[in-house]
């Protein structure tokens, strides 16, 4: 049953949107939504250094997208203005990637799968990764989830009752570069942030409770990978398009159920 | 040291502060210098001054939120303390419902929840979105929440910002009604200057360091306090001259209930 390519893009994608529903709730939250963009914008460089060097191209979108994170979180500890910091700091490292990427021959003809996914041609090896992180991201949410949780609402309330909130936020930080480096095969660069922010956004009309928000966000990145990949496979549209352009419909569609 | 409210137990200060000096994150300004601090057991402090005068700054270096650049703080073993922070804002983007806000960061039970709203008259509000409430069910959630986990401390950050006179006057009975059940101590940070101070044992008054200290009375008519609040009162004072003021918390600390209309009179807000 692995054997078939769909079947394999099929489970890559509901790996990634089981971790995308409450990392994303948590960027929505944190309105962390431009934090996202640069980091992922940044996994561009990471595809350029890995095929400069011959890395995995995980190990250095993981690596671009660490440095990205700590980098920006420690300007929002330092209360730098963020929308015209992070705008600078996404822009820049996507086109300081693709740059990069035209030095190197063999990537050129690839780019529009590092910039949009190739999730049909993710492979055996792809797959356990993703699902290995995955898992482990969850995990360490699952782990962390009240503490996560009462930092975000307020730093004060969390830090009385003895949590540490920058140790919280840079937690996040490192959950979601490796969730952006796990992305990249499947989703692809520009698209990351709309995997993690469009289903979020949709869960928020009809969920009373953060950990009810973060389900249903996980169920409609599910339900969009599923509908997405059939569109694509009969319609023969591109496949990480399809999926965000699927969640889009559902974000539409939960505004006339909104309340609060 | 206040009137003890019962006999016994230890009267050792929960809170013991010596030579604090604070310096404003990141720079080399004083917030505050020399200053000494003490609560005890079941006592209502309130802490009075203008803004900017370290009023907050105090509260979070007792917190042993903030680094002190002088001093030291030393705090009983057995201290737990009940914190309603200054200015909570609810990021409408997180769904949060009272009962949920109540189990974090620790859970408790339902049986838990609904005995710590009850006391703050806002139990049944359980399922409501913190989002929906008015400003006084909020601050009451605030302070239902801070009564969990049984404090002898209670530490109220300006608890009565964005509430009306009525209702500032119905939160002060509140902490009353609480401290009196609870037997915690409580600190409050306070911009309601005469309403508060009534409702208290010690008024400690700053301005980046104590200016002056003790029971309402005697603070209400300290020339350092009477200096320190004049030039604020004359620009503020919407009903009643400043000489009637000292002469209505003369009359005010016998008597325990006020009635709306005073207390419309008396709310002085120096913010």
């Amino acid at each position: 049953m692995l054997d078939d390519f769909f079947i394999r893009a099929l489970l890559a994608g509901l790996g990634l949107a089981l971790v995308a529903g409450p990392l994303g709730s948590f960027v929505v939250w944190r309105r962390m939504a431009y934090f996202g963009d640069s980091t992922a914008h940044a996994a561009i460089l990471g595809v350029a250094l890995s095929l400069a060097f011959n890395l995995s191209i995980y190990a250095g979108t993981l690596l671009v997208a660490l440095v990205m994170a700590v980098v920006v979180t420690a300007l929002v500890s330092r209360g730098q203005a963020m929308d015209t910091v992070l705008g600078v700091l996404a822009h820049s490292a996507l086109a300081f990637g693709l740059v990069a990427i035209s030095f190197v021959p063999s990537a050129r003809a690839d780019l529009n799968s590092y910039l949009f996914g190739d999730i049909l041609t993710v492979g055996m090896a792809d797959l356990t990764l993703i699902w290995i992180g995955a898992l482990l991201v969850l995990g360490v949410l699952m782990w962390r989830w009240q503490n996560l949780l009462t930092a975000t609402l307020n730093e004060e309330l969390a830090m009385a009752a003895g949590i540490n909130p920058r140790f919280e936020r840079l937690l996040l930080s490192i959950a979601l570069a490796v969730v952006v480096a796990l992305s990249i095969r499947v989703i692809g660069s520009l698209l990351i942030s709309a995997m993690l922010i469009v289903p979020a956004a949709a869960a928020r009309a009809l969920a009373p409770t953060p950990e009810r928000m973060a389900a249903n966000a996980s169920l409609i990145a599910g339900l969009s990978v599923m509908l997405g990949l059939l569109s694509s496979l009969h319609l023969d549209t591109p496949a990480g398009p399809s999926i965000v352009a699927v969640a889009a419909i559902f974000f539409g569609i939960s505004f006339v159920f909104r309340r609060g | 040291m206040p009137h003890l409210r019962q006999g016994g137990g230890d009267m050792t200060p929960l809170i013991q502060a010596n030579d604090l000096t604070i310096l404003r994150p990141g720079s080399q300004d004083i917030v505050l210098q020399n200053v000494d601090f003490q609560i005890a057991p079941q006592e209502i402090v309130t802490v009075v001054g203008p803004n900017g005068s370290g009023k907050s700054s105090l509260v979070r270096a007792l917190l042993g939120h903030m680094a002190l650049a002088d001093g030291r703080i030393s705090r009983r073993p057995d201290l737990r303390i009940g914190y309603v922070p200054q200015r909570v804002q609810i990021d409408t983007a997180i769904p949060m419902t009272v009962r949920r806000f109540l189990s974090l960061p620790r859970r408790v039970s339902d049986e838990m929840a609904s005995a710590v709203l009850a006391r703050t008259g806002v139990d049944g509000l359980q399922a409501r979105q913190l989002t929906q409430l008015s400003g006084g069910q909020f601050q009451r959630v605030l302070l239902a929440r801070a009564l969990l986990h049984d404090p002898n401390l209670l530490v109220l950050d300006e608890p009565t910002q964005g509430l009306d006179q009525p209702g500032i006057v119905a939160f002060y009975k509140l902490v009353e009604e609480v401290r009196r059940e609870t037997g915690a101590a409580v600190l409050m940070v306070s911009h309601d200057l005469l309403v508060v101070m009534r409702a208290s044992d010690r008024v400690i008054c700053l301005n980046g360091h104590v200016c002056c200290e003790g029971t309402p009375q005697h603070v209400s008519s300290a020339p350092e306090y009477r200096a320190l609040f004049a030039r604020v009162a004359k620009m503020r004072w919407r009903y009643i001259s400043t000489t009637t003021i000292t002469i209505t918390i003369m009359a005010m600390t016998t008597s325990t209930i006020i009635t709306t209309t005073t207390a419309k009179a008396m709310h002085f807000h120096a913010g």
